[in-house]
């Protein structure tokens, strides 16, 4: 069969999809050096951006907001894996249970649900329920968007790892418990840091939901930025783009890096 | 002797399908104990009933006399070598030894010396720190034997363990292993397929097949005196012919063989008595015991001779089609009839047996 890079034509549009995709970017990238305060007229490269990013007037508000956003995604992460890995041992290993294709289905909904209807869904029960809005509900929405992406590499992984090794350890005297955490945790470990990291960088980057239900006077980085935008774009926000845009980046390549070394160790 | 296992109507149904149709077994103390059959016979099932992953649909399994249906897997002082070892990945092979005695919360210098005996007697000590992926397959499956055997269980389950192995390192693991349970005085109960290894160490073997145990006896027991069709053509190779019994009595069988001649030998028929035993029924009769005779009861042409180094082996069909093999010893040079001509064979005394279906 004949690559698909013998086509007529898929070098073009190769082409023009990665220029699509990515010009936006490294324009972004690019001007968040510029030295002049144009967004459109190169003045020389220069830091001056960043280092306003960090002294300048809007240093504060954007520190806050990097703050909310950096605590939010720990927090929020570090309760999505860990359900995540509640709900991969349960889908995985708990047999045929009944209503398991629908609890399947239930966890990964979000991903297909558009988000303004999670957002404008979440902002109603809040109020419906009395919470009112500000870092704790954007906290439990957060938690609740991110379980199903912490949930996907870490049942993948778990599914490729074989019962016989919890039932090795359960043979050797182990409690159900000492088999999770010393035998199946650590042969999951890979699939639960994918998961982690890709629910840390959703959290990080969302804006929909959290611009629904964060209330007054609370921003996150992407809500931060945003705002900012509306008064017109000025490069600080290119160079706090082009920070964020490193920090996803080295996030979904360790993410991707741990999958890989799970799948080397694979058992 | 006490017994250490014994297995009561054990029937496991996996919805609708059947793994063990009632299984019954009393496995002594100290005992070398193996379950022989064909893939798929309920083998591992059995053993992962005894171990406790499975739950049995109907029936008892008693350990020491105490009825075990309802204890843990950990709660049973039985251990089990996986038919894929199930070496821990991401512990080193001392780790992975020590594993059983640290559930049980032996203090850590006790366990690290008993692991490092455990070690050096499968000869793996300059392994310790290694992990099982740095290990050949043969390494791997005496760490799983050493694993196994650290925490002193009280009856040891073996599954296929030498299947992966090759046949030369087969054969040397057969004596060991054969050699550590007299050591250790550990009741095996050793799972396999294959006969040989089955006939070699066991002082016992349980034949199964079909969720069945087909017959429970010594190796030369089940080899000579196989109780039916199955187990006959499964132990070794053997020569079906069917036969016309006339009458069976104090077991002891009159049949009429394909060709006429009349043959009196035992009969292994369950069910004794001229009318029940009566019809057509299989004989059998192992090669090695047909012999080339001037005359005799059978008469064969000769299609075939292979060679098979210490032994020949000849091929030919009985007038009624039926293949027939006869196995001579080779240091007759001279005197081998050719293909195509006819023989007569004769079954030595007592080699051939009329079996049940
Ligand atoms: N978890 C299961 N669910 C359904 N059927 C099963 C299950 N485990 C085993 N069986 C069936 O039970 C029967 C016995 O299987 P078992 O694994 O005990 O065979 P075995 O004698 O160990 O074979 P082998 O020599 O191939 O290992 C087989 O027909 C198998 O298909
Ligand atoms: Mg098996």
């Amino acid at each position: 069969m004949k690559g698909v890079r013998h086509y007529p034509g898929f070098l073009a549009l190769a082409v023009g999809c990665l220029v699509i995709l990515y010009a936006p970017l490294a324009v972004v990238a690019a001007y968040s050096f510029n030295d002049s305060a144009s967004i459109t007229q190169w003045g020389g490269f220069s830091w001056r951006w960043y280092v306003d990013v960090f002294t300048g007037p809007e240093a504060e508000r954007f520190g806050a907001a990097a703050w909310n956003s950096l605590t939010i995604a720990v927090l929020a992460a570090t309760a999505s894996t860990a359900i995540a890995v509640a709900a991969a041992v349960a889908m995985v290993r708990g047999g045929q249970f009944r209503g398991r294709t629908a609890t399947y289905a239930l966890i990964n909904l979000p991903l297909m649900v558009p988000e303004i209807v999670t957002a404008v869904a979440a902002l109603i029960f809040f109020t419906m329920v009395g919470i009112t809005t500000g870092y704790l509900t954007i906290l439990i929405a957060h938690i609740t968007f991110c379980i199903p992406f912490a949930f996907l590499p870490i049942a993948a992984r778990l599914s490729g790892i074989e019962e016989v090794y919890e039932q090795a350890a359960r043979d050797l005297y182990a409690t159900r418990a000492q088999a999770f955490w010393l035998i199946l945790l650590p042969l999951m470990m890979p699939g639960v840091i994918s998961g982690y990291l890709l629910a840390f960088i959703i959290s990080l980057d969302d804006f929909i939901i959290t611009n629904f239900v964060k209330g007054a006077g609370m921003e996150t980085l992407p809500t931060a930025i945003f705002g900012s935008v509306k008064q017109g774009i000025k490069p600080n926000i290119m160079a706090i783009s082009t920070m964020m845009l490193a920090v996803s980046v080295l996030f979904v390549t360790l993410s991707y890096i741990a999958n890989r070394i799970g799948q080397k160790t694979r058992t | 002797m006490s017994t250490a296992i014994d297995v009561q109507n054990v029937i496991k149904k996996y919805g609708q399908s059947t793994a063990l149709q009632g299984v019954s077994l009393a496995i002594a103390d100290n005992e070398f104990f193996t379950l022989l059959g064909p893939s798929g016979c309920g083998k591992t099932t059995l053993l992962r009933c005894i171990a406790g992953f499975e739950d049995v649909t109907a029936g008892e399994i008693h350990l020491f006399g105490q009825n075990i249906a309802s204890l843990e897997p950990n709660l049973r002082p039985v251990n089990t070598v996986f038919q894929q070892y199930a070496l821990f990945p991401h512990m080193t092979v001392l780790e992975n030894v020590a594993f059983g005695l640290r559930m049980k919360r032996v203090p850590p210098e006790a366990r690290r010396a008993r692991a490092g005996k455990m070690l050096e007697m499968v000869h793996l000590s300059s392994f310790a720190d290694r992990l099982p992926a740095q290990l050949s397959g043969g390494q791997q499956q005496r760490v799983a034997l050493a694993r196994a055997l650290a925490p002193e269980p009280k009856v040891l389950l073996l599954d296929e363990p030498l299947s992966a192995l090759d046949l030369k390192l087969r054969q040397a693991m057969r004596v060991e292993l054969k050699q550590l349970q007299e050591d250790t005085g550990i009741t095996f109960i050793f799972v396999t397929h294959d006969q040989e290894e089955a006939l070699t160490m066991s002082d016992r073997i349980a034949v199964m097949s079909q969720g069945r145990v087909q017959q429970i006896g010594a190796a030369r027991e089940i080899y000579e005196a196989p109780v039916n069709r199955f187990v006959a053509d499964f132990i070794g190779e053997t020569n079906l012919l069917e036969v016309q019994v006339e009458r069976v009595l104090d077991g002891i069988a009159q049949v009429i063989l394909p060709g006429g001649h009349r043959l009196t030998c035992p009969a292994a028929m369950m069910a004794a008595g001229p009318a029940s035993g009566a019809g057509r029924h299989h004989l059998s009769i192992r090669p090695e015991r047909l012999r080339l005779t001037p005359s005799g009861p059978l008469v064969a042409e000769v299609e075939r001779i292979v060679y098979l180094g210490t032994d020949l082996h000849l091929l030919a069909r009985l007038q009624d089609k039926t293949a027939v093999t006869v196995r001579i010893q080779n240091n007759t040079r001279e005197g081998l009839p050719a293909p195509g001509t006819w023989v007569t064979l004769t079954p030595e005394d007592g080699a051939a047996r009329l079996l049940a279906d």
